[in-house]
């Protein structure tokens, strides 16, 4: 157990800051521990853990990608136009081709970032701004509203009617969300192109000289983001029940921050699914606390910034080292 | 019969063998008709200055570079036309590279099984599998670590050890090693050496690159010598001694005399008395005159870089006084020291004590801006004078001024970094561990660099860990351990081997 917390230090962390957190809320409003809004909290973060999660075979695999959340705008529309040309379509075919182009998306990132050896900072501002401009430039800023019927209506897989009468549901996005989540789990921790990928972002000359394909990892990792971007964007339009070009501009951010929070390293190398699912849900139950005690939407973003400050210097620095001691002296003979 | 491979009675066959191997690159000449002959469980070593053509050779055995024209490769009765890289860690081949390429993030369990992760099919992980090979790779090299922790958490000895670990993984037969001891202190170099004999002895072959060639001699069987890319002869350890290899590596002769003379009439420059940071140094009392070399040993974490640090004001001692020239001084930053006439050359010289990717001009005069300003900006042409004239005066071996520190070779870097540090007009310069990651006839250039100083009147202080360096080098060593001053000695009386049971009793 104690290893497990050495190991696991950000995590745990967080844990107890969202437990904190949690407590304190709880004692403040009587609507927060609610099965109605632990429901709500879960369907309304589904997008951000799924980009999340994406987010983060990147910044294992030692990059980063700001375009993301733009790019799934841009899925968005196109799914929108290819399912209109086939005649509506439904969750499978939609899947299919939002996956698709998300991963199409993506690769040309990694396409940029091996082939011009450009760090990938520069590479996904870069398509940031061309995947955004193109998007308002063809749409002028227009959203679509007539969407299949598949895609728009309410799936719900639990509901349970409280004592007040009110409905607590558990909608599809948490379903999707959990499959996302378990397939980056078992891709990154239990496949071998997942430890390669955390090899690669360690130490990427170390990684080359075991054969690791450098290549590969840039694809995989920006096609996993780009895929998971894919279906984010048509969860994110299902949630919605439209599309908006312009709805996703500026999550990169949120989540980018959220998945830091959750203890992946800037650099690569370090980082797991657990922490980021936590980063995300640290964030959203911050902003759901602060609505439910209804402070100004500009002091969420102010606390959310001194948060991440302070859990990562905690986590980085303080806590890893106070339960871990440096193993230094003599090796034994 | 040169070999010293025990119990080889009947002819052995070598392990490894090549011959006639030349590598060109772009028109250059990396190595000229080298031949090369490992036995099996044979330590030898791979001796030769930066540029000779080692890790050409390794990288050619290793199937990294292909040799012109045929070149077979022979190595445990198999012929190879054309090594790969594959086909050489299939055959047990293994190489250490200095820099360890581990994955400092990721568990000790992985950086040694890390093979397991590349090759596995189906392309699924066996953590268990992984931790039992960890596990069963470490007893055998008599050691254990914690294998859930990162590699991080552990020092760079431990690292070294990981990677040898990593190298054990499969059946190895041969494992090269570049440089293993180069950030070892003496206590930790003793216990690799230990591991290395505990391979040869499981008839394990180990080739052994090091600039320290005591230890070399000490743990070899043979030495090959290379030089500009040729052979220059295969020697029995036995036979050898650190100034025959010098000899040999650099085709020149170098006089290891003693330099010590007394400068007992000379004004001292520093004096610090009862020095002291708890926890790191106490009660330390010294002098340096003009023109002495005061040489300052002990173990690495006997607080030598740290006194060095709290001399050059990057640290505050907690008692103590400092003065220079009579004059009591007290630093609030080595802003301070250096106005006052201290210059430091830092121990880690890639990391700290040079900006790599910058030019040599700029580097040298990054430490003395304010004597190439004119009006508030740098003067080009003021800038260029100093700059010809310490290149000039240290020899120090450059294409252009503009070209980036990284370009140059450990030795040249190394008189970089003193430059920069005489441009600032010194009255006291602190050398810590100066030729670490130099080569042996560098060394020699820099030592002369050194002495000249001296006599020019500079006061040095001369930290090593290297005992050879301060006993033929400095006019009197003192003996750091645990913080304080627990020896003085004076070259002139006392043999290597005596202060050498000196320090390390």
């Amino acid at each position: 157990m104690l290893r497990k917390l050495q190991t696991q230090a950000t995590e745990m962390v967080l844990l107890a800051v969202i437990a904190a957190i949690c407590l304190v809320l709880s004692l403040a409003s009587d609507r927060f521990f609610t099965l109605v809004n632990l429901f709500d909290l879960l369907n309304a973060s589904a997008v951000n853990i799924i980009f999340a999660v994406g987010l983060l075979v990147v910044l294992i695999a030692g990059g980063i990608d700001i375009s993301f959340a733009v790019a799934a705008s841009v899925v968005q529309y196109l799914t929108a136009l290819a399912l209109a040309r086939i005649g509506g379509g439904g969750w499978a075919s939609g899947l299919l081709i939002a996956g698709s182009i998300g991963i199409l998306l993506g690769a040309f990132n990694a396409f940029l970032i091996h082939r011009f050896r450009i760090i990938s900072i520069v590479v996904t501002i870069a398509t940031f701004n061309i995947y955004f401009g193109l998007l308002m430039f063809f749409t002028r800023g227009v959203s679509i509203y007539d969407l299949p019927d598949w895609w728009t209506e309410k799936v719900i897989l639990f509901e349970r009617q409280m004592a007040d009468g009110s409905w607590a549901e558990l909608r599809l996005p948490v379903l999707v969300m959990a499959l996302c989540v378990v397939a980056t789990w078992a891709l990154i921790r239990h496949t071998t192109t997942g430890r390669q990928l955390y090899a690669f972002g360690d130490n990427p000359e170390g990684a080359r000289r075991f054969g690791i394909s450098v290549a590969a990892m840039q694809f995989i990792a920006f096609g996993w983001l780009g895929l998971m971007a894919g279906i984010g964007g048509l969860v994110q339009a299902h949630y919605a029940q439209e599309v908006v070009p312009n709805a996703l501009y500026g999550r990169e951010l949120d989540v980018l921050a959220a998945v830091v929070l959750g203890g992946a390293r800037l650099g690569g190398g370090r980082g797991s699914v657990l922490g980021c699912v936590l980063g995300v849900l640290l964030v959203a139950i911050v902003q759901n606390g602060l609505n439910l005690l209804g402070a100004s939407p500009y002091a969420f973003r102010m606390i959310i910034g001194v948060i991440i400050l302070v859990a990562i210097t905690l986590s980085n620095a303080q806590v890893g080292k106070l339960l871990a001691p440096r193993r230094e002296g003599r090796a034994a003979p | 019969m040169a070999t010293a491979v025990p119990g080889a009675a009947a002819a052995p066959r070598p392990l490894l063998s090549l011959s006639d191997v030349s590598v060109t690159f772009g028109g250059v000449q990396a190595l000229k008709g080298v031949s090369f002959e490992v036995m099996p469980g044979e330590v030898h070593c791979l001796a030769g200055e930066n540029g000779s053509g080692k890790s050409t050779l390794i990288k050619v055995i290793t199937g990294v570079y292909r040799p012109d024209g045929v070149a077979r490769i022979t190595f445990d009765g198999v012929v190879y036309d054309h090594m790969t890289p594959v086909a050489a860690q299939a055959a047990g081949i293994r190489v250490i590279w200095q820099d360890l390429a581990l994955f400092p993030e990721m568990t000790v369990a992985e950086n040694i099984a890390f093979q397991e992760v590349v090759g596995a099919r189906p392309r699924l992980v066996d953590h268990r599998a992984m931790r039992e090979t960890a596990r069963r790779v470490l007893a055998r090299l008599g050691t254990s670590l914690d294998l859930d922790l990162p590699l991080r958490d552990y020092s760079i000895a431990r690292r070294q050890i990981v990677a040898i670990a990593r190298a054990l993984v499969g059946e190895a037969k041969i494992i090269f090693m570049d440089e293993p001891t180069a950030s070892l202190t003496q206590a930790e170099t003793r216990h690799l050496l230990d591991i290395v004999r505990t391979l040869s002895r499981e008839g394990i072959a180990v080739v052994f690159v090091s600039h320290r060639l005591a230890e070399v001699i000490e743990v070899s069987d043979r030495i090959t010598v290379l030089r500009d890319g040729r052979l220059v002869g295969v020697y029995p350890a036995k036979e050898m001694t650190p100034s025959r290899i010098t000899e040999l590596m650099t085709g020149r002769t170098f006089d290891t005399n003693v330099r010590a003379r007394s400068r007992a009439g000379a004004p001292a420059v520093l004096t610090v008395e009862g020095l002291t940071r708890r926890g790191e140094f106490e009660n330390v009392s010294l002098e340096v005159r003009r023109g002495e070399t005061l040489g300052i040993t002990g173990l690495l974490g006997a607080g030598r870089t740290e006194l060095a640090l709290t001399l050059f004001g990057m640290r505050r001692p907690h008692a103590g006084t400092i003065r220079l020239d009579g004059e009591p001084v007290r630093f609030a930053s080595n802003r301070d020291a250096i106005r006052a006439g201290i210059a430091y050359l830092s121990e880690d010289r890639l990391a700290l004590g040079l900006i790599q990717p910058q030019s040599i001009a700029d580097n040298l005069v990054v430490a003395s801006l304010d004597r190439i300003i004119r009006g508030g900006l740098i003067s080009r042409r003021r800038k260029e004078e100093l700059v010809s004239r310490w290149i000039s005066e240290l020899g120090i071996r450059i294409g252009r001024p503009e070209d980036a520190v990284s370009t140059l070779s450990g030795g040249n870097q190394q008189r970089v970094a003193i430059a920069k540090w005489l441009a600032t007009d010194p009255r006291l310069l602190i050398l810590d561990a100066p030729t670490v990651g130099v080569d042996v006839g560098a060394r020699a250039g820099i030592f002369d660099i050194v002495a000249r100083l001296a006599e020019e009147g500079l006061a040095i202080i001369l930290i090593s860990d290297e005992l050879p360096e301060v006993y033929y080098n400095a006019d009197r060593v003192l003996h750091l351990a645990r913080g304080r001053i627990v020896g003085e000695y004076d070259p002139r009386s006392i043999t290597l081997p005596e202060l050498e049971a000196a320090v390390y009793a």
